[in-house]
């Protein structure tokens, strides 16, 4: 395929075939980008070389649209298993990549994503070992679905919820809801791109900060639903409960002012480069200040505390005083008027 | 301008609910209602409910125009959804409002095949249509008088671009003939109003006069920052206390004695005055406003054949008694069992301002309502 | 029904304006506003600029809610 005709050039159903065009896809697109001795091999699966206790984590990926302020479908596709690995203690090696294209997707458009998707895996240290390509009739896709699954090494062991007692520090490692802001104010026709990006990024070196400085109950990434959602994930049905307090928590006002416009609560809007971590509390300075050291790490914050009262609910105790509870996100949030 | 900054953070709230308590020492629970659903929201977002004496009951009235759509009205939206080369333009409440059937919504609709988007502005329902000439776009177009002026704005330009593939179904509320509706009925129970600042922004503080002058009620005129809650709630309950009723508007910094006279012109321009039926009160001879016979070519009501039917209450379902402030979301037999927002039976529990939305999100019956 | 948020008018062509807060800008109309420029902050609801905010009414009305302060 000549460099400039690969501009024009779109994605057909003769692509995910597997015949011919399907090897000079893989070729001329896919091996470059990911070179690595396990899929030089181009077998059906991968062998690699292992640890005791391994981490696997998978996610689909559908974000429409693919790109947006600050990242593109290919970072995030990356981003989101590395951090899923990372944050259940494990250090991620391996990645496997499958793509459903639809058919009339812009060669050109592949050719961003695979790369950003090179660059975010060489940034998280990952190999992108194994993969597939399927291609789509027009109309049977959103443009371009992506699966990432990954395996790492584990790490450190995290007790889990059940190792959370009253008085732990719940920590964020940066404001709330830019991901799920930026892609809202994308498709709702807003302008920011300066000021509202994405916060998609690898958690991989956040999260070995945050075990190497403090006892880590547990620790999770608070994409879909947001930072209320996933804390909720961590109190229900347990005998405790989560005190937020609104003046800790950082959130950006480029995000509160979209979030305003819009009608939509940044505490309920994904984040996709944010750790949340509950730790003991006499730990919680030093993991704050490690965090506060790095890149994407910088506007951490303690943001609550675990208490007794209102067990298995997470509230938040408001500005004015008054207390606000935060149940799980039911369903999507809307753009309200109202 | 971080003016905001100081009404979100008033910083004296301890002292001025202390003073409310005192106020009240002794008195019946004096009961204020507010008509505005991004009141309701606000309300509940600051945390103001938990913190308020518990002589002082804050009910929530009519006052989400979601809500007091009658179902029979949703169920000519779904179909009308379902219709081919029609594409229903809509603010994201409604999405998830059902019909006369639970589940069936616009949102379940999409997924079956209609073409629905949510949009934020009814311009964007404009350019829609410009985009999908092919199309039908329809506005759904709900709201009050805040919204009025801007739904007479797109309806304008429609016309200007002579635009035939687009129509607004006209389903806007006039405020005044549902508090009269609600003060003059048999059960009516309420010791002032909060009022909502933006209707008032556009209809101007004057246009609540009525409540002091022929009702004898106390109201104050808000904004929807903690600050100015604090001040307006702290305002009701003094005029209350001292026997002193008055109409005080709070939101001085957006909310003039006339208004937007040029938006009030706009929204008279292309709408008129009609019977509307208002879910959980009734028919309201004035209670909302139509399109004029002018504009007859973008009313999709005319368009289509829709008669705007008051549809099936569903049993047991309590959103009108909740909607007149005669019951709390929590003491619908469906609330939280049969009825919750991810399976709502009535728009109350849908509509990102319904007042049994609002009391789950917050979990108001905890907070010792 | 009335989500709103004061914007800034960047620039004004016409009916037509970006509006803009902490950065995000949108489209907004202005035909219900007279005497308004660039500069101005206005309240915006569903695209539409609904009334106009001077910086002395933002500090009359924080004077008012400080009476309650007074009166304590």
């Amino acid at each position: 395929m000549q460099a400039e005709n690969a501009k024009k050039e779109i994605i057909t159903l003769d692509y995910g075939s597997g015949g011919e065009k399907t090897s000079r896809l893989i070729e001329s697109m896919i091996l470059p980008a990911f070179d690595n001795p396990a899929l030089r091999v181009l077998g059906d699966g991968a062998v690699l070389k292992g640890g005791e206790r391994l981490v696997f984590s998978a996610d689909s990926f559908v974000v429409t649209p693919w790109r947006f302020p600050g990242g593109d479908i290919g970072k995030l596709c990356v981003c989101g298993t590395v951090n899923d690995v990372c944050m259940a203690g494990g250090r991620p090696e391996y990645l496997s990549l499958s793509f459903i294209i639809e058919e009339g997707f812009p060669a050109e458009d592949l050719e961003t994503i695979i790369s950003s998707i090179a660059r975010e895996a060489q940034k998280a240290g990952v190999s992108i070992v194994t993969g597939d390509t399927k291609v789509v009739e027009r109309g049977k896709g959103d443009g371009i679905y992506i699966n990432t699954a990954g395996i790492g090494i584990q790490r450190a062991e995290i007790p889990g919820r059940s190792a959370i007692c009253r008085g732990d520090a719940v920590i964020l490692s940066g404001s709330a809801g830019c991901h799920g802001a930026a892609v809202m104010m994308a498709r709702a026709g807003l302008l920011g791109d300066d000021v509202l990006r994405s916060d998609c990024r690898s958690l991989e070196e956040l999260s070995r900060a945050v075990l190497e400085n403090g006892t880590v109950r547990i620790m999770r990434d608070p994409t879909r639903g947001g930072v209320a959602t996933t804390l909720n994930e961590f109190t229900e049905g347990m005998p405790f409960s989560i005190e937020l307090t609104e003046e800790w928590i950082p959130v950006e006002p480029a995000v509160e002012a979209a979030c305003e416009l819009l009608g939509l609560d940044p505490l309920y809007c994904a984040c996709e480069g944010r750790l949340l971590a509950v730790v003991a509390q006499e730990d919680a300075d030093a993991v704050v200040e490690a965090l506060r050291a790095l890149e994407g790490g910088e506007g951490a914050a303690r943001i609550g505390t675990v208490t007794e009262i209102h067990p298995g609910k997470v509230f938040l105790k408001t500005r004015l005083g008054g207390i606000r509870f935060l149940p799980k996100l039911s369903g999507q949030q809307l753009p309200r008027i109202c | 301008m971080r003016y905001d900054a100081v009404f979100r953070n008033p910083g004296n709230a301890e002292q001025v609910i202390r003073q409310m308590a005192d106020r009240l020492t002794g008195r019946d629970p004096v009961r204020l209602m507010e008509i505005c659903g991004t009141h309701t929201m606000a309300i509940a977002r600051t945390g103001l409910r938990s913190l308020l004496p518990e002589r002082v009951k804050l009910l929530s009235g009519p006052g989400c125009p979601v809500c007091v759509t009658p179902a029979g009205v949703m169920d000519e939206i779904l179909e009308l959804s379902s219709r081919p080369g029609i594409r229903i333009a809509s603010y994201g409440d409604l999405l998830r409002v059902p019909g006369s059937t639970p589940g069936d919504c616009l949102l379940r609709r999409k997924a079956m095949g209609a073409l629905t988007e949510a949009v934020y502005s009814p311009m964007d329902a404009i350019a829609l249509a410009e985009l999908n000439p092919e199309e039908e776009v329809v506005f759904l177009g709900v709201g009050f008088e805040t919204t009025a002026p801007g739904t007479a704005a797109c309806i304008r330009e429609a016309a200007r671009k002579g635009l035939r593939n687009f129509s607004v179904l006209c389903l806007l509320k006039q405020t005044e003939p549902a508090l009269r509706a609600l003060i003059e009925a048999p059960d009516f129970h309420v010791d002032g109003f909060l009022c909502p600042g933006h209707v008032a922004a556009i209809t101007g503080a004057e246009a609540f006069r009525f409540l002091l002058e022929e009702y004898g009620l106390p109201a104050v005129i808000s904004g929807f920052e903690a600050g100015d809650l604090l001040y307006s709630v702290s305002e009701l309950i003094r005029m209350v206390s001292e026997g002193r009723p008055e109409l005080k508007n709070e939101y001085i910094r957006l909310v003039k004695p006339r208004g937007n006279e040029l938006a009030k012109k706009g929204a008279e321009m292309v709408f008129e005055p009609c019977c509307s039926l208002w879910r959980g009160i009734g028919e309201l001879p004035e209670g909302g406003l139509a399109i004029r016979r002018e504009y007859e070519a973008w009313d999709a009501a005319h368009k289509f054949g829709l008669s705007l039917r008051a549809g099936r209450e569903l049993p047991g379902c309590c959103c009108g008694e909740v909607i007149r402030g005669g019951k709390n979301p929590w003491e619908c037999p469906l609330f939280g069992k049969r009825c919750t927002p991810s399976d709502p039976v009535g728009p109350c529990m849908v509509s990102g301002e319904g007042a049994c939305a609002a009391a789950w999100r917050y979990r108001l019956w905890e907070n010792g309502d | 029904m009335c989500l709103a948020l004061p914007m800034k008018i960047k620039r004004m062509d016409g009916t037509l304006a970006v509006g803009e807060a902490a950065g995000i800008t949108r489209e907004i109309r202005v035909d219900y506003l007279e005497h308004v420029q660039e500069g101005d902050y206005v309240m915006v609801h569903a695209g539409f600029a609904i009334e106009k905010m001077t910086e002395e009414e933002a500090l009359e009305n924080i004077k008012l809610l400080e009476e309650l302060k007074d009166a304590l």
